[in-house]
């Protein structure tokens, strides 16, 4: 029995192998919007499909989620720009009227939309989102973007994978896989929103 | 917010300012596109319950609904069972079973719209009740007025005209006071309903002394209709008294506004280069009202029910 006890703190852990606490500190989020950013150029110089060897940054579109995709976007648009000396065009597109869970949330305050005056006709739309789970809002992102122009080709980069797709959509650009339940919640925290970076793991309801 | 929206007083200052930031968000959202279509409302039905005829205000909330994808029904009250004896109840309650989530309604009889919301479980939206209220116009008035002038907080409105059957200068009185601006309502005595006294705006009868001090004239329209009573002596007296001319418009201050609610009597409480002129926002409020509609659509019905 007593032996028992004293194991439980070791059991727990072993049942969350993200123990609760900063799964990336701001340290880490920087290396990994790095990271990203330099995916992104690498993808475009092969110019998004075969044989295309041009690194072509003019067609790209980093186009954020809000809340949290949106300051992401412009990170990575950043970066983008300083490892390849070329500015990259950086929109934002709210989602909240596209949703398919409308009915079972309360209404919430709608964020702006903003595209770059070129718009997105023709061009290479990254979607950017902090968390990518059951796969609804990249969804309803799409749907968003069919609406507002005809990309030539739309992907997805997100800072946090962790699982649970209840929809066939995968990330191009993944920050970093985390395996969790679906007891557990991810929070990105990032410095524009939420005065520093870090993202956490924690228990409680899903998100 | 609350599940309907029957009257000014139902929105407190926050939720006016969701249902207007929301509006802009939508606008923007929307300008500009190929498709002014948005699928928020999918598979949601509203109705147009329409007793008294009013085309634009229909027309407006039939847009707004459809931009956001519900189904409509426009249902008037002529040619209807109604004409045949059925109660307001009754009507309500064939329109419920038929599975409508929100009815708009129009009614002659001030707090119809209120009795309404007892009988229905979908959410009532007040689109002129009598000489009661008319909760949209005035948001989207106040959406007009923040866009033109930038702010609400403080804005000097002055209200002219007949206020006692104008359920628009009560939707706004309430409004504007909610949102922080300063309402003066300058009228004949015979056009002042008792109990002004009480409301929180400044009353005064002479149009020229109240002209300078305004960021904002809203003229009324004379309801030829409601004109039952000698509240003026005559249609050229009251013209020459509260009608805004060209002359008057010169007595504004450079930045100030002139709203009407529509639709006009153009020579009686408006001169027509007053209309036309850039002061006028007259047009914009129109295009105005769809997104502002669309908010509150979207605000009552874009959640889950409570």
């Amino acid at each position: 029995m007593a032996g028992s006890s004293s194991a439980a703190p070791s059991n727990s852990e072993a049942r969350s192998p993200a123990a609760p606490g900063a799964l990336l500190s701001a340290t880490d989020v920087a290396r990994v919007v790095d990271r990203m950013a330099h995916q992104l150029i690498e993808k475009c110089a092969r110019g998004g499909g075969e044989g295309d060897n041009t690194a072509d940054l003019s067609h790209l579109v980093l186009v954020g989620i809000p809340t949290r995709g949106a300051p992401l976007a412009r990170r990575l648009a950043a970066r983008v720009e300083a490892f390849s000396g070329t500015p990259v065009d950086v929109g934002t597109v709210d989602i909240t009227l596209y949703r398919d869970d409308l009915r079972m949330r309360g209404v919430r305050a709608l964020e702006p939309t903003v595209l770059p005056a070129a718009g997105i006709d023709g061009r290479l739309v990254v979607l950017v989102d902090d968390v990518l789970f059951s796969g609804r809002s990249v969804r309803a992102a799409l749907d968003a973007l069919r609406d507002l122009g005809r990309p030539r080709a739309v992907q997805l980069a997100v800072l946090v994978d962790r699982g649970h797709r209840e929809l066939p959509i995968r990330a191009d650009y993944v920050g970093k896989n985390v395996p969790t339940s679906r007891s557990q919640s991810v929070k990105v925290r990032l410095a524009e929103i939420d005065g520093a970076d870090e993202v956490l793991v924690t228990e409680g309801e899903a998100t | 917010m609350k599940r309907h929206l029957l009257e000014a007083a139902d929105l407190d200052r926050d939720d006016a300012t969701l249902v207007l930031d929301t509006a802009k968000e939508i606008e923007s959202a929307l300008a500009g596109r190929e498709v002014k279509k948005l699928p928020t409302l999918r598979g949601r039905t509203v109705v147009n319950l329409f007793f008294e005829d009013s085309t634009r205000t229909r027309i407006s909330f039939e847009l707004a609904a459809k931009r956001l994808s519900a189904d409509v029904i426009n249902f008037s009250a002529k040619g209807s069972s109604v004409s045949k004896g059925e109660s307001l109840k009754d009507t309500a309650l064939t329109l419920e079973a038929m599975g409508s989530d929100a009815i708009v309604v129009r009614h002659s009889a001030s707090g119809a719209p209120h009795r309404l919301a007892h009988w229905v479980r979908g959410s009532v939206v007040n689109a002129g009740d009598g000489t009661h209220e008319h909760p949209t116009q005035a948001l989207l008035d106040a959406y007009t007025i923040r866009q033109r002038l930038g702010r609400l907080e403080g804005v000097r409105v002055t209200i002219v005209g007949d206020v006692l059957h104008s359920r628009v200068a009560r939707s706004n009185v309430r409004l504007l006071h909610t949102l922080g601006a300063e309402v003066t309502l300058v009228a004949p005595p015979t056009l002042l309903p008792v109990g002004v006294e009480s409301w929180p705006v400044t009353v005064g009868y002479d149009l020229d002394a109240a002209l300078p001090k305004a960021d904002v004239v809203m003229m009324l329209r004379v309801q030829a209709e409601r004109m039952n009573a000698s509240f003026f002596p005559s249609a050229r007296e009251y013209s020459r008294r509260y009608g805004l001319d060209a002359v008057r418009m010169a007595a504004l201050a450079d930045e100030a506004i002139v709203m009407h609610p529509g639709p006009m009597n153009r020579g009686m409480e408006i001169a027509a280069e007053v209309a036309d002129s850039v002061r006028s926002t007259i047009v914009e409020q129109v295009g105005n009202g769809v997104s502002v509609r669309m908010a509150v659509l979207y605000l009552l019905l874009g959640g889950a029910p409570q």
